[in-house]
């Protein structure tokens, strides 16, 4: 029977020769992660489960990344309950203040996820390892307890989109505007329960960076997963990067799809979501009545050092606007030191930016940049929900990092070309 | 089993940052969590859903994050259960590992009205609007569902079967 890439990983995983979409299996999982939001309620039903010890202590990542550096007394403790599980179950990959980054930047970084893995996680985002040709979802914390005890996961197998990616991105043109692109033309539900494969002559045009903003996101559809074919840059990746062997599966060309979408990446344009729905997508060169209070560059979708890079060609030289607050947040230790060596960080602070250590943090309205009644920030994160930065009536509009960046120059909602720059 | 209550009516597209808003995350404590369950899309909910009570919503309940506190807050508030047209992947399945009823229903989730007083059998799929007297039928479970539902969530299931 043909099968699409993700249906082979997940047969692979099952230990079955075949799985069709609706097909209920038990998956083997490679890893099985979780945050210092997610992992104590985790680690409270974990001995419900009646095993001695988790199943694999390699195959478990903690990475307490959401309201560390620890924001409050409750949070300190969410940590510490995570550390003191860590410590008694001895996990191999768990990630202290000082080495933490935020997770989906952190596990493919440090090689932990390689191509052809199955993969649960007790984060949304987890998703984004589908960049590295893996199936990653993301689950709740029951699903993730029930991983470290017996390393397995229920799925139903999702049928499949596929996006026929053609031609190239544009100058000033990232993955995120093709993401929120895609998001604005399908929906929140667009892709309810299914599997976003992203194939085509224009794939190896992208960045592995622009890969995984995009399978990052593939939530905002309503996912179970995106997913990327493994090509030569995803090889090259997992190599610098110290991944075990990848497991190379290759969607049969007679694979059956629920339906295709041709996308022209030369027809993107810098895109903004704006409030409440990642779908409530416009062109940013159509926002120039929307003042701002608050920029903010960061996140599992776009903290990566390129993103860095982009921020700073828009931001060298010039000033943040008067009235607003521009947070840049490298996404990992690595991502910090390197944007610091590049000289990134004298660009940011000299434009009047401040640089935070890597956090979640105001992505979900935890802390390090919320928003008071009224305020307007554009993000590089991945949702605008209402409250989702802040205060139920503040608003959060989502966009790649040239635009968030051109967009604390001018003080409104700006293309990139607006500013004027070489990029 | 059998739910029994009166309705709280929302629409599409729900999400689990107003389900239980992000700024309490930092505890894992239900009754705690309870508290906060729907503020920033109704918040009278806590002050008036009395235990029973049904939500009743449009598609794609629960999107955006995977946090398993949305429908702990929602179960802790003493909800019975929730019927939307559609619910996003990740609340569907913690709600069936917590034990959590849900149903999908899109009949039931466009014409049920906020207030209405709602009974549900959940081994026939039967949902009836006592206030209007109209009868709907839910979608029923595939068997792997039911018999982790059956048993009680995930917990119980994996430790009979593993």
């Amino acid at each position: 029977m043909a099968m699409t890439m993700t249906e082979k990983i997940l047969a692979h995983a099952a230990g079955l020769d075949e799985v069709h979409p609706g097909q209920l299996i038990m998956a083997d999982l490679d890893m099985v992660l979780g945050n210092d939001i997610t992992s104590p309620v985790a680690i409270k039903e974990f001995p419900k489960f009646g095993k001695d010890h988790v199943f694999n202590k390699d195959r478990i990542a903690l990475v307490p990344d959401h309201f560390t550096p620890n924001k409050d007394i409750k949070a300190a403790e969410q940590c510490a309950c995570v550390r003191a599980f860590a410590r008694k179950e001895d996990i191999t990959n768990y990630f202290e203040v000082g080495r933490v980054g935020i997770e989906h930047a952190l596990l493919p970084e440090k090689g932990l996820v390689t191509a052809g893995d199955t993969v649960i996680g007790a984060d949304s985002h987890t998703c984004t390892y589908g960049a590295l040709g893996a199936f990653s979802t993301g689950v709740g914390s029951t699903d993730m307890a029930a991983g470290m005890a017996i390393g397995k996961a229920w799925f139903k197998v999702p049928s499949s989109i596929r996006f026929n990616l053609t031609g190239a991105l544009r100058n000033h043109v990232s993955g995120k505007d093709l993401i929120l692109t895609i998001i604005g033309m399908i929906g929140v539900d667009g892709a309810l329960y299914r599997s976003m494969e992203f194939s085509g002559p224009g794939v190896h045009s992208l960045t592995m960076d622009d890969r995984f903003t995009i399978a990052n996101m593939a939530i905002e559809a309503g996912a179970k997963n995106g997913i990327f074919p493994v090509d030569d840059r995803t090889l090259e990746y997992l190599k610098e990067h110290g991944a075990k062997e990848p497991k190379i599966f290759v969607s049969d060309p007679d694979a059956e799809y629920e339906k295709t979408i041709d996308i022209d990446l030369s027809k993107i344009d810098p895109t903004v979501s704006y409030p409440h729905l990642p779908e409530n997508t416009h062109r940013a060169k159509d926002g120039k009545d929307i003042k701002i209070d608050q920029v903010v560059i960061g996140s599992c979708t776009n903290g990566r050092l390129s993103d860095l890079e982009a921020a700073a060609r828009v931001l060298k030289g010039r000033k943040i606007a008067d009235g607003v607050r521009c947070i840049i947040i490298p996404a990992t230790q690595r991502i910090w030191l390197e944007a610091m060596h590049e000289g990134l960080f004298d660009i940011f602070v000299e434009s009047g930016c401040v640089v935070s250590t890597p956090t979640c943090g105001p992505c979900l309205g935890g802390y390090m940049g919320i928003l008071s009644e009224g305020e307007r920030c554009v993000s590089t994160t991945n949702r605008n929900f209402v409250g989702r930065m802040g205060h139920v009536k503040s608003e959060v509009y989502l966009a790649s990092p040239e635009t968030a960046a051109a967009s604390a120059v001018m003080g409104y909602i700006a293309d990139p070309e607006e500013v004027g720059y070489e990029g | 089993m059998k739910a029994e209550g009166k309705v709280f009516r929302y629409g599409d597209n729900v999400d689990t940052d107003v389900i239980i808003p992000a700024r309490y995350l930092n505890t894992s404590d239900r009754k705690e969590l309870a508290s906060h369950c729907m503020e920033d899309i109704d918040s009278s909910f806590v002050s008036k859903v009395e235990k029973g009570d049904i939500i009743v919503a449009g598609k794609n309940f629960g999107c955006g994050s995977s946090r398993e506190h949305a429908p702990i807050a929602i179960k802790e508030s003493g909800v019975s259960c929730v019927i939307a047209s559609t619910f996003a992947r990740i609340f569907f399945r913690n709600s069936i590992n917590i034990g959590l009823p849900i149903l999908e229903c899109p009949e039931a989730s466009a014409e049920i009205k906020a207030g209405d007083k709602v009974s549900v059998d959940f081994s026939s799929g039967v949902i009836l609007d006592e206030t209007t007297g109209k009868e709907y039928k839910a979608e029923p479970f595939p068997p792997f569902m039911q018999n982790l539902i059956e048993s009680g969530g995930l917990i119980p299931y994996i430790k009979e079967n593993y």
